[in-house]
């Protein structure tokens, strides 16, 4: 068996699915513990400094490059297996299954996944383009800040700016709400692929996997309301 | 306790055949017993056709007790009907109330064609079936309980999942029309026993192979199959079979 068989029975593709969601969890974990260093009340030092760190050493350089790898996989691969999965029924029910037999997040990962994806575009074309690539191809440089004689960008200033706008801050919000939905199910979905069956660590892992697709969310969600509110 | 009876409307799929498309039909049923079972409410409609002459309803049944998986019927948008862990045959009329409208469709999966009415094509199953859900040698007679130990709770386990009657209304009632939770339970009944453990990686190999083949979907962990499945097979199984899946394919030779 190859590789490439073992990857495209539904199994496999569902495996990397699941392996490539996983990878997002944890990027999710450390992406929104950085940003959290806006809480530091510093006026973004911390945070400033800590994006500083992530944008110019070269080990979460390149895990960026696999980040963006694994996130094209993850939503090519969504979508082919939704569309495959959609052709398996020509004639629908007249009355559907609907929320009597699942949740209906379960059933609406790739409509949540594609609100997240148009959100993604946005939050890149905001904050990642400027930050990487500002100066180049006439994209807009950020501002700068100098913190003991060393001038770096000032993605602080840029977010406060961005989130003065209640519409952005909105969109945000509700991006956030589709993430929790998205990671409610694939939290545990992603394991149960892996094939964690043991009611032990299911139980675990559901748990865990709520409890994560509820405060990860959050975090991210708090972070535009604090600067609409200018708490921070 | 007083015996009730009932005047229902039936919303049936009637198609001729594989080639044509169906509608529904609505028919009336008077004077129907709430101790009748489903099924025998469908053979007093039948008579009634007859009587009218005009063709009965085709619909599968077999041993009417739960067992055999033929009574493939989703009713009022559930496979099996209203009841947890039950058949369409032990669904009994008091589960609904007098002047009720009862939907009734067949099975609705490109890999489960429907042949006429509410009559669908299961032989993808058995053909699944025939990739690998089977001990290639003749194990003989029942041997002595003791002289082979299995371990309690992996024999429960495969008890459990040896429940599935292949009903498919895991299929039926998936979003995706996924037969996973069906081969999850063939794979893990086989995979636990120390009969079935010598082929388990080339049979979950083969049986997901022909799944994809017979144009099953990709399971997606909704839940929904467990939620229908009249024997309770757990969705745990899936994840076991997903294990088996994953071990099989690191540990293969070649
Ligand atoms: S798993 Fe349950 S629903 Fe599916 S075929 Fe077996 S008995 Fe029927
Ligand atoms: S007729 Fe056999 S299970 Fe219903």
């Amino acid at each position: 068996m190859t590789w490439n068989q073992i990857f495209s029975t539904s199994v496999g593709k569902k495996i990397t699915m699941s392996l490539t969601g996983i990878f997002l969890i944890l990027f999710l974990v450390v992406h929104a513990g950085l940003n959290a260093c806006i809480w530091a009340f510093d006026e973004g030092e911390t945070f400033n400094k800590a994006a500083a760190f992530m944008g110019n050493n070269w080990v979460p350089r390149v895990l960026e490059i696999g980040l963006f790898g694994g996130l094209l996989l993850h939503i090519f691969q969504g979508y082919s297996l939704e569309l495959a999965n959609r052709s398996k029924r020509a004639v629908n029910y007249a009355i559907p299954y609907g929320n009597k037999g699942s949740k209906w997040y379960s059933r609406s990962m790739a409509i949540l996944g594609t609100l997240l994806l148009m959100f993604l575009i946005m939050h890149i074309y905001q904050f990642w383009t400027p930050s990487r690539l500002g100066g180049m191809m006439g994209i807009e440089k950020l501002p700068e800040a100098t913190y003991n004689g060393k001038e770096i960008h000032n993605l602080f200033y840029e977010m406060k700016e961005e989130f003065e706008n209640p519409i952005i801050v909105v969109f945000y919000v509700l991006a956030c709400a589709s993430l929790g939905y998205h990671l409610a199910h694939g939290f545990q979905s992603a394991f149960r692929t892996l094939g964690v069956h043991n009611k032990r660590y299911s139980i675990l892992l559901s748990s865990l996997g709520y409890g994560f697709s509820i405060f990860v969310p959050l975090i991210f969600a708090l972070m535009p309301i604090s600067f609409l509110f200018k708490l921070v | 306790m007083a015996h009730k009876s009932m005047n229902l409307t039936l919303k049936v799929w009637r198609q001729k055949n594989a080639k044509t498309t169906g509608q529904f039909e609505s028919y009336q049923v008077k004077n129907i017993s709430e101790e009748m079972s489903f099924l025998e409410m469908f053979d007093v409609l039948n008579e009634q056709l007859v009587q009218e002459n005009k063709e009965p309803i085709a619909f599968d049944h077999d041993c009417r007790e739960g067992i055999c998986g033929m009574c493939s019927m989703y009713i009022d948008g559930k496979p099996h009907g209203p009841w947890q862990a039950n058949t369409t045959c032990q669904l009994h009329m008091r589960a609904f109330k007098d002047g009720d409208t009862i939907t009734v469709e067949p099975w609705r999966a490109n890999a489960f064609p429907v042949l006429k009415d509410l009559v669908v094509d299961r032989t993808s199953f058995d053909r699944i079936i025939q990739a690998g859900g089977y001990v290639s040698v003749n194990t003989g007679n029942a041997v002595d309980g003791n002289s082979l130990p299995i371990n309690k709770n992996a024999a429960d386990d495969s008890f459990a999942a040896a429940m599935c009657i292949g009903c498919g209304a895991c299929v039926a009632a998936c979003k995706n029309s996924s037969a996973m939770l069906f081969l999850s339970a063939k794979v893990s009944h086989l995979a636990l026993l120390p009969q079935g453990d010598p082929e388990r990686s080339t049979r979950v190999m083969n049986m997901v192979a022909q799944m994809d083949k017979e144009g099953f979907g990709a399971c997606t962990n909704t839940g929904a199959c467990e939620a229908t499945c009249p024997k309770e097979i757990s969705l745990s199984n899936i994840a076991r079979l997903n294990q088996e899946y994953l071990l099989s394919s690191l540990t293969a030779s070649n």
